[in-house]
């Protein structure tokens, strides 16, 4: 078995092209717990898992909970909200008192780039980063692969158009970083308002026109526009928004019959996809999901030492 | 008391500029010769150093620091601001008015004046606020703080945002004979920003202030000074657009003046990596390019001056999240080593540097700092080539927010003088 040398997850930019397929083909083989009649295995049986989520989620958290408890691992959940933030407690203040209780692995959420970061260099348990800011989205960016490669049965050459908010999105910069890396050929669309600067320097191409980005594409991921955002000036209306950069069924033929439809979630119908392409067949948004969970699996068995000191299974 | 330092390189740009001795005498510089050619009679009440292979220059100024006091003394006290400004060669320095409460009436002027002659001696020359509050709203009463003892007024961490303000606050400040200093920026085009804008801040995913945010100030104010007539000098230029706005302005003979702090001419963005808090500050560090306009600025007279701006935090405003991080870090313990560097790679001369660190501040804040006998003996001595390691903890300042810990810098002061009294000294003197 290859050696997985990582501590914590932050981001994908630390991650070789060895150790995303390492996770994977692990995660392909984890897939087949969630499928038993009883799904759990006792790989990670008397390891804690804290997942520490500052802001909210649904499907991350979720995600990660059943992982953690389809390994066997003990798994607690804190909320900004219920914790001492909001009495507050500094985060890294935060951080060390739940050291002191001895978890395994830490999974944080937060709102501010760079918080894992902090952890990381501060603690002994391994951190695994469910979300920073701006920042990265690392195991949405593994799901994600991994779900491309399932259906598509490689990365290397395919083509990859990311739509939408490019800016605010922790989730375009993992996934330029990681389909990149792995050799598939990416396209960033969004009005300039919403593409940062410097994304070239991923070796990424940006267009404002979403009839040439989608041309061709092997997979459309379509992101979630905040609507708090007009306020900010980005775009005038979601009707104006909807109508150049929306993905609906006239607009998606222009991209192959074979093109993949992915979502990170959560949708907003009709603003940023239409309901019948988000529900269409070539909408792959629920196995993004079911996939997270394998992704989260496999993440939480190499972190915590993989096949070197987990229980035999 | 007398006071002999023998055999420096004695430096008063423009003035002199040779070996000498100078001697000191209840508080005042008595003489000034060539090397070798003073002495103390023996038996007297006097202490000699000898300076060989040091230089010694009018004590240096640092026209840009934020002493905590009132307010926020767990950073800095006005006492504790004075002992780093000693350390690091400063015998002046002008205190930004943004304490708690501000500085924007004469009873807080009044108080700063009475904690910094409690305190080791180091000149304090306090900046009153523009607007009261520093809301941007209404104007402090100008007169008044000056009879106390401001020396300028600046809103210095928020721009003055209303123009009209601004204009009136000008043309005020020129009638009672203040000097403006603004920090220039577009809160608006600056929105949420915490570092330089660009490829560095679209990685880091954090949010970015484009150069426009400082230059577009620097424009309007420049605009609204030729329009006043006030003397405006614009703090803490981090941008190659604001440096060509500035020296554009002085070649139409606009009465502007600006500064700029060491970081931004030894720091790129590239310091805020690994979100290392003590490399955020306002303006945020630039490129590379900005940083080759900065020196070229320096060395071409359009910035006239090195400020610190020195803004102490503790570790509750800085051991946090990046975005959620005070701006600012400590400079006046490194300040002179950093300018140093700038001798070294030729960007000043030895001479250059003292006007910015010196004759430059004292010139613009209307102070006095030359080297001649009758007058106050306000002098540093510098040890050039003594090189040392940068360690925060040995910081006079009690805060440590630096992003220069554990560098190995060139050059630092061993002496500094106020007034005739040594308030500082690293070197062994002959009693």
């Amino acid at each position: 078995m290859l050696q997985f040398n990582h501590k914590d997850i932050l981001d994908i930019t630390s991650l070789s092209v060895e150790d995303i397929s390492l996770i994977l083909d692990t995660a392909a083989r984890m897939k087949e717990v969630s499928e038993r009649p009883v799904k759990k295995v006792p790989t990670l049986r008397g390891k804690t898992v804290i997942l520490y989520f500052y802001e909210p989620s649904t499907r991350t958290r979720t995600s990660f909970d059943i992982a953690a408890k389809r390994m066997s691992a003990d798994s607690i959940s804190l909320s900004g909200s219920s914790s001492s933030m909001v009495k507050g407690e500094t985060l890294l203040d935060t951080a060390r008192n739940l050291e002191a209780m001895k978890p395994d692995v830490i999974v944080l959420r937060h709102p501010s780039a760079g918080a894992p970061n902090i952890l990381a260099k501060n603690l002994k348990a391994s951190i695994l980063n469910a979300g920073d800011g701006m920042h990265a989205h690392p195991t949405q960016a593994l799901l994600d692969m991994m779900t491309v490669r399932e259906h598509k049965g490689k990365l290397e050459g395919l083509r990859i158009a990311i739509i939408g908010d490019i800016a605010h999105s922790r989730v375009a910069r993992s996934n330029c970083i990681g389909f990149t890396k792995m050799g598939a050929i990416v396209t960033l669309c969004g009005p300039l308002t919403m593409m940062p600067k410097g994304m070239e320097s991923y070796g990424v191409r940006v267009t404002y026109d979403m009839n040439e980005a989608i041309r061709d594409a092997d997979v459309i991921m379509m992101l979630r526009i905040q609507k708090e955002r007009q306020s900010g000036f980005f775009f005038p209306s979601e009707r104006e928004y909807s109508r150049l950069y929306g993905l609906n069924r006239e607009r998606l033929k222009s991209a192959g019959p074979e093109a993949l439809v992915m979502h990170p979630g959560p949708i907003n119908r009709g603003l940023e996809i239409s309901p019948d392409v988000a529900d269409g067949p070539n909408s792959i948004i629920l196995d993004q999901v079911s996939n997270g969970v394998a992704v989260r699996m496999a993440l939480l068995y190499l972190v915590t030492g993989g096949a070197r000191n987990a229980d035999t299974d | 008391m007398q006071i002999l330092i023998k055999g420096a390189r004695v430096i008063d740009p423009g003035r002199l500029d040779g070996l000498m001795d100078v001697m000191i005498e209840n508080g005042f510089i008595s003489d000034i010769k060539p090397q070798g050619s003073l002495n103390v009679p023996s038996g007297c009440d006097c202490r000699i150093y000898d300076a060989e292979g040091c230089i010694l220059v009018p004590g240096l100024i640092d026209m840009h620091v934020h002493f905590r006091e009132p307010g926020q003394e767990y950073k800095e006290t006005i006492q504790s601001g004075c002992m780093a400004a000693a350390a690091g060669g400063f015998s002046a320095v002008c205190t930004m008015p943004n304490t708690y409460p501000v500085n924007d009436n004469s009873q807080v002027t009044r108080f700063i004046a009475s904690q910094a002659k409690k305190s080791c001696g180091v000149k304090v020359y306090p900046a009153g606020s523009i607007s009261k509050a520093l809301d941007g709203k209404s104007l402090s009463e100008f007169a008044e703080m000056k009879e106390a003892g401001i020396i300028a007024v600046t809103d210095d961490g928020k721009p003055v945002t209303n123009s009209l303000m601004m204009r009136r606050a000008m043309e005020y400040a020129r009638s009672t004979g203040l000097l403006v200093i603004s920090h220039c920026e577009d809160l608006g085009l600056a929105a949420n920003g915490v570092m330089n804008e660009g490829t560095m801040a679209t990685r880091m995913g954090l949010s970015g202030i484009p150069n426009a945010a400082e230059s577009i100030m620097v424009l309007r104010d420049i605009a609204l000074c030729g329009l006043t007539g006030a003397r405006l000098h614009i703090a803490h230029v981090s941008t190659k657009e604001s440096v060509a706005a500035i020296r554009n302005a002085k070649k139409t003979g606009i009465p502007v003046t600006a500064e700029t702090a060491p970081h931004y001419f030894t720091l790129t963005e590239e310091a805020v990596q690994n979100y290392d808090t003590n490399a955020k500050m306002n303006p945020p560090l630039r490129t590379q390019k900005d940083v080759d306009a900065i020196r070229e600025a320096l060395g071409d007279g359009t910035i006239d001056a090195i400020a610190s701006d020195h803004a102490p935090h503790s570790q509750v405003e800085k051991a946090v999240e990046f975005d959620q991080a005070a701006n600012g870090i400590i400079g006046l313990e490194t300040s002179l080593a950093l300018g140093l560097r700038l001798v070294e790679s030729r960007v000043l001369s030895m001479t250059g540097l003292i006007e910015k660190m010196s004759v430059n501040p004292a010139r613009i804040l209307g102070l006095e700092t030359i080297l001649a006998v009758g007058v106050s003996a306000d002098i540093t001595v510098i040890d050039p080539e003594k090189a040392w390691t940068v360690d925060s903890a040995k910081f006079r300042s009690i805060s440590r927010n630096t992003p220069f810990d554990g560098w190995t810098l060139k050059g630092r002061a061993v002496l500094t003088m106020v007034n005739g009294a040594v308030i500082f000294d690293e070197m062994p003197a002959q009693v």
